[in-house]
């Protein structure tokens, strides 16, 4: 796991060899913004799939920090009871920059999860805005995790992280307002048209109330997606974006690693300082050089 | 290659006194590494386990409630059967002397004292992993 996360020569190689075990695994995300209790949540929705017998992986992610490239990963400190279950294995990542709410090889270790054949995967993201919504590419059923404080209705109908929940969750629900923020979201589900209206569930992390429910959902909707085949649209998708980004990292490499390609960048950066090109010129230019280095390679 | 050192800081033990855990924490952050964090009452089985999932690079546990003796070989016991001796132990803590020098002879690494600077501890590990 480390040789991948850390983008080692052998990686591919390992996830050549594993890629074909994998299959098996049903996918979850869980995103929502800092200090919702996605880590206490999935503490529980793991206990839950244990007490079923099935084997749970979880790669809870944290952010690193722009200045120092450090990072403090502490989804942990709120799922000490899994750590001696010899049927979950969690693996804590930091998103080296990435801004998408996951890490560049969450993808990977899931696969890698999934091959050591765990029967479930939690995929936990950092405490998000509105944007990093990178999850919901690779999960099969998105979990969006909010408080009674969320919001009023504006909130609930503004675009991103409320477009990619397939189950909604008001967590802390102990607290004022739980209702109505429930309320809130299924108004604003009712305002458009779905296959499936996502469902709107109330918990208590820390009691661990709700967290039956949350599990029952979830197998609801893996039936669903399974029943109407919309489960090989969503593996098309996660493939196109996973070969689109491994072809674009590889163009990446190449042309920027062109030594032609250095030599007349620095050049380009001089003259458009100077006011003699645009860096749209320039963009052209790198582009016919590696189009006529490409011809050679 | 993207490697970054990553490094458990743990808790073990009955005390609850983690401010200076913390404090480790974002030094060893703000130094570049990957910390992973997690929190109090861990037992040795909880702590080698977590290494190993985690893969980290080593372990730096903080002990201030006088069971070092009992923890340290503990945890170096657990990660030898573990066939995890790559991975380095060290800590801090309220720790005479003579325990030190008991602890150092069973293979555990650097133990930092109260009033310890966190450059120390970073110079420390920095060197330890040849960065």
């Amino acid at each position: 796991m480390t040789l991948i996360e850390n983008n080692d020569h052998k990686a591919k190689s390992i996830l050549n060899t594993l890629y074909p075990r994998t299959g098996n695994a049903w996918r979850i995300g869980i995103t929502g913004p800092p200090g919702a209790g996605k880590s206490t949540l999935v503490e529980k929705l793991a206990m839950e799939c244990v007490k079923h017998n099935l084997s749970v992986g979880i790669v809870c992610i944290d952010p690193t920090s722009p200045f120092s490239g450090g990072a403090i990963l502490g989804d942990r400190v709120r799922m000490s009871s899994l750590f001696l279950d010899p049927k979950v294995f969690i693996r804590s990542m930091a998103t080296r920059g990435s801004l998408g709410g996951i890490a560049k090889a969450t993808k990977q270790m899931c696969d890698l999860l999934d091959a050591f054949k765990k029967d479930i995967i939690i995929i936990e993201t950092i405490g998000v805005g509105q944007v990093e919504l990178d999850v919901a590419g690779i999960a099969f059923t998105t979990i969006v995790v909010l408080v009674p404080e969320a919001g009023d209705s504006i909130q609930t109908m503004k675009a991103g992280l409320m477009e990619i929940a397939d189950i909604f969750v008001v967590n802390k629900s102990d607290r004022d307002g739980a209702d109505k923020m429930v309320m809130e979201i299924q108004s604003i589900l009712e305002m458009k048209d779905f296959d499936r209206i996502p469902v709107v569930l109330k918990t208590i992390g820390t009691e661990g109330k709700g967290v039956t429910d949350l599990y029952k959902s979830i197998l609801e909707h893996k039936d669903y997606l399974k029943v109407t085949n919309k489960i090989k649209q969503r593996m098309q998708s996660t493939i196109q974006t996973e070969i689109t980004e491994i072809v674009q990292e590889h163009i990446d490499k190449q042309v920027w690693r062109n030594p032609k390609i250095k030599l007349a960048l620095n050049r380009f950066i001089d003259n458009i300082i100077n006011g003699r090109q645009t860096p749209y010129h320039a963009a052209d230019k790198i582009y016919a050089i590696w189009k006529k280095l490409g011809r050679k390679i | 290659m993207d490697k970054k050192l990553r490094i458990l800081v743990a808790k073990p033990g009955l005390d609850g006194h983690d401010r200076g855990a913390k404090v480790v924490a974002r030094a060893l952050r703000d130094a570049g590494f990957e910390v992973i964090y997690t929190g109090l009452h861990q037992t040795p089985d909880m702590i080698v386990a977590t290494a190993i999932q985690e893969d980290v690079n080593a372990v730096g546990l903080s002990i201030l409630s006088g069971a070092h003796m009992t923890i340290f070989p503990n945890v170096m016991k657990l990660l030898k059967k573990k066939k995890a001796v790559d991975i380095l132990l060290f800590g801090g803590g309220i720790i005479p002397d003579e325990d030190k020098k008991a602890l150092y002879k069973l293979g555990v690494g650097k133990l930092f004292g109260p009033g310890t600077d966190t450059a120390e501890i970073v110079a420390y590990l920095k060197k330890y992993f040849k960065l």
